[in-house]
């Protein structure tokens, strides 16, 4: 088995004319997903690498009702409507690659996505994607093959990085998700991991954190509780990184000191997590911990 | 993006928010003293610069007389606090304070939702209070959808033992306050303190910081209240960087640092520190990045004297590996100052990338060590 991203996800692409909508519509379908319809308001009819385009969600399921997940390439100023045109059409899952948007659209989508059910990827993820069998998102399939490794990560970038380093060591992945790079996200780390924990072929799970934020701390509880049981091998990005900006004196009481480089590794060490030192560091410690858990 | 407290306090003063009297002066010459003593001594005196801890770095003084105000407000204009030149200086009546209270809306990133703040220890130790007595901290999230309730204000009003005759000033501040958050898609709009005087409730001390996505909304609206450039605090650089697009920060290594996304960027950094060398700088191309934004990155980088050896390091999902090894090569060929540069690259298109760098004679490697290895070997010579 696999998580979220799996044979049966018929996909709409949503902002399918933009320059990155259209360009990694070709990746997908060329890596195999699903892609049946794409919208953009004011483009219905026409035609995007063989996908049909709509001007509303509500007419693309009509032609198409098989559609469950969407994938949300709109702009920053319009992703928030977006997002609540396809809820309300009934999607259950949605990955969004747009970055840049406003921190309080996120905190409407976020508990517009919860009120309903709604499972949200990022938003500014990369995607979701279990390989040889779905792609949702926007990285370069050539880093990832099937495997029993389980990706969570809130970096684009570094997920490929990892998941290529892993594969050059013969670990392949059941899927990688970027839950997404901003402060705020739909799916959690430790909601990724829950997923993870839950799913037979996956043996460990990869976590790719980054300073700010408490996702991490989160996870890292929920282990040394024992909710998750699964080996964990974490890399913290961001120990070189300039202190980030102090939200008055608001930011430092809400987080009491979590979200620093020092409080994850912290957090993680106490918990009983394999802590990489560079992500290169990864795949031999997710060796080790597969032979230790033997 | 924080904005300076004069603004926010215009903009409070439009929430018709009770703050105190005062005036702005940017230059000596300007201070005037039939002003000053129609607001009546004493006055205080604060340096207008987007840091916190300003009082304890010597930004704000009470001055009793025209000539105290006259000699601080000269020394403050000159000098320059936690290394931002102090351009402005607020001058306001002073107000004897009977009780000072914290007020603030925010976002929490645990609870992915906004919340309401509030404590009976405001002042500039709240931090320090709040970490020994987190009991004295209430927080209300508050649902986007329904907004802040008159109960859950009126509440804490009375947790915060707010007296009697000022529990309706209270709740006007705090709704106001919220509509404000909301209104101008801020990060924070935080009043501390505020205080309690014998004429009822004042913001003294207030804080607004914007959530730089929003600004294509809320650009226009800003620009009401902001006078001068909206990206302070940073280095010349640095705004450069900003309006390109660009996410760059300087530090105080020798090797420059651009990788494309954050996580590998400060990954990179990571691999720099450890490796026994220092990063100079942290520049994010984002992703997607066209030639020309690539070029002006690398552009900075090379112009920038302090570096010594520029790394970059791109693993290409949204990002094309040969747009970005177009934007190298179109960036070298106008540089004025010849720096070490390793290159490595991956992802989308990475096999024309090299292509294209090898053809023009840059190091380009696949793999992270192979490109580590030559930036060591070339940093030792």
């Amino acid at each position: 088995m696999v998580v979220l991203a799996d044979e049966k996800r018929y996909v709409l692409v949503q902002g399918i004319t933009g320059r990155e909508g259209s360009f990694h519509t070709k990746l997908m379908i060329e890596y195999g997903t699903k892609i049946v319809a794409g919208v953009t308001p004011g483009k219905g009819g026409l035609n995007v690498h063989g996908v049909p385009v709509y001007d509303s969600v509500e007419n693309a399921l009509k032609k198409h009702p098989e559609i469950n997940s969407s994938i949300v390439f709109v702009p920053a100023p319009f992703t928030l409507d977006a997002i609540y045109e396809a809820i309300d059409n009934g999607i259950k899952l949605i990955v969004v690659i747009t970055e840049h948007i406003p921190l309080h659209d996120e905190v409407k989508l976020v508990h517009y996505a919860k009120k309903h059910s709604v499972i949200i990827i990022g938003p500014n993820t990369p995607g979701i994607i279990s390989p040889s069998i779905c792609k949702i998102g926007i990285m370069p399939a050539s880093a990832f093959s099937k495997g029993s490794i389980g990706i969570i990560s809130r970096s684009g970038t570094l997920t490929y990085e990892v998941a290529y380093s892993l594969a050059k060591v013969g670990f392949g992945q059941t899927t990688a998700i970027g839950i997404g790079g901003d402060p705020i996200t739909g799916l959690t780390l430790l909601e990724a991991a829950e997923l993870f924990e839950e799913d037979e072929e996956t043996k460990a799970i990869v976590v790719i954190g980054e300073i700010g934020g408490v996702m991490e701390e989160e996870l890292a509880k929920a282990y040394a509780r024992g909710k998750i049981s699964k080996p964990i091998v974490t890399y913290i990005a961001g120990k070189y990184a300039p202190p980030g900006k102090r939200m008055g004196h608001a930011g430092a009481i809400i987080t009491m000191g979590m979200g620093s480089y020092e409080s994850k590794i912290r957090a993680f060490k106490n918990a009983g997590v394999a802590i990489a030192k560079t992500p290169y560091e990864i795949p031999k410690l997710v060796s080790k911990v597969l032979k230790n858990a033997h | 993006m924080e904005i300076l407290e004069y603004e926010a306090k215009n903009i409070f003063k439009d929430y018709n928010i009770p703050i105190p009297a005062g005036f702005t002066i940017s230059s000596i010459d300007k201070l005037n003293r039939e002003k000053a003593d129609s607001l009546g001594f004493p006055l205080i005196v604060k340096a207008q610069v987007p840091v916190s801890g300003r009082g304890k770095a010597g930004g704000i003084l009470k001055v009793n007389n025209f000539k105290e105000l006259k000699l601080i407000t000269s020394k403050l204009l000159k000098c320059t606090i936690k290394g931002i030149p102090v351009r402005t200086v607020l001058i306001e009546k002073f107000l004897k304070v009977i009780k000072e209270y914290y007020v603030a809306f925010t976002i929490d990133y645990s609870l992915r939702n906004i919340v309401f703040l509030a404590s009976t220890e405001g002042g500039v130790d709240i931090e320090e209070t709040i970490k020994e007595k987190p009991y004295l901290l209430h927080k209300v999230p508050i649902d986007p959808y329904i907004g802040l309730k008159d109960y859950v204000v009126r509440n804490i009003a009375y947790k915060l033992g707010i007296p009697k005759n000022n529990v309706r000033s209270f709740t006007f501040i705090a709704r106001a306050m919220f509509n404000m958050f909301r209104e101008f898609d801020a990060e924070l709009v935080e009043v501390n303190p505020l205080a309690l005087t014998d004429k009822g409730l004042y913001a003294l001390d207030v804080r607004i910081i914007i959530d730089e996505n929003s600004l294509f909304r809320q650009k226009d609206k800003l620009l009401k209240y902001i006078s001068r450039e909206m990206f302070r605090g940073k280095t010349a650089k640095e705004e450069k960087a900003k309006t390109l697009g660009l996410s760059y920060v300087e530090l105080d290594g020798n090797v420059g640092v651009i990788g494309n996304g954050a996580g590998l960027t400060m990954a990179t950094m990571d691999l720099i520190g450890l490796h026994g060398m220092r990063p100079a700088c942290f520049l994010d191309i984002g992703g997607g990045a066209s030639k020309a934004r690539v070029k002006e990155a690398v552009n900075i980088l090379l112009e920038n004297p302090k570096v010594k050896a520029v790394f970059i390091n791109i693993f290409g999902g949204i990002t094309r590996c040969d747009e970005v090894a177009l934007g190298i090569v179109e960036a070298l060929k106008q540089a004025k100052l010849v720096k070490l540069l390793v290159v490595r690259i991956k992802g989308t298109r990475d096999k024309e990338a090299r292509l294209i760098l090898k053809q023009n004679n840059v190091e380009a490697y696949e793999d992270i060590e192979g490109a580590l290895e030559k930036l060591r070997s070339l940093m030792v010579i």
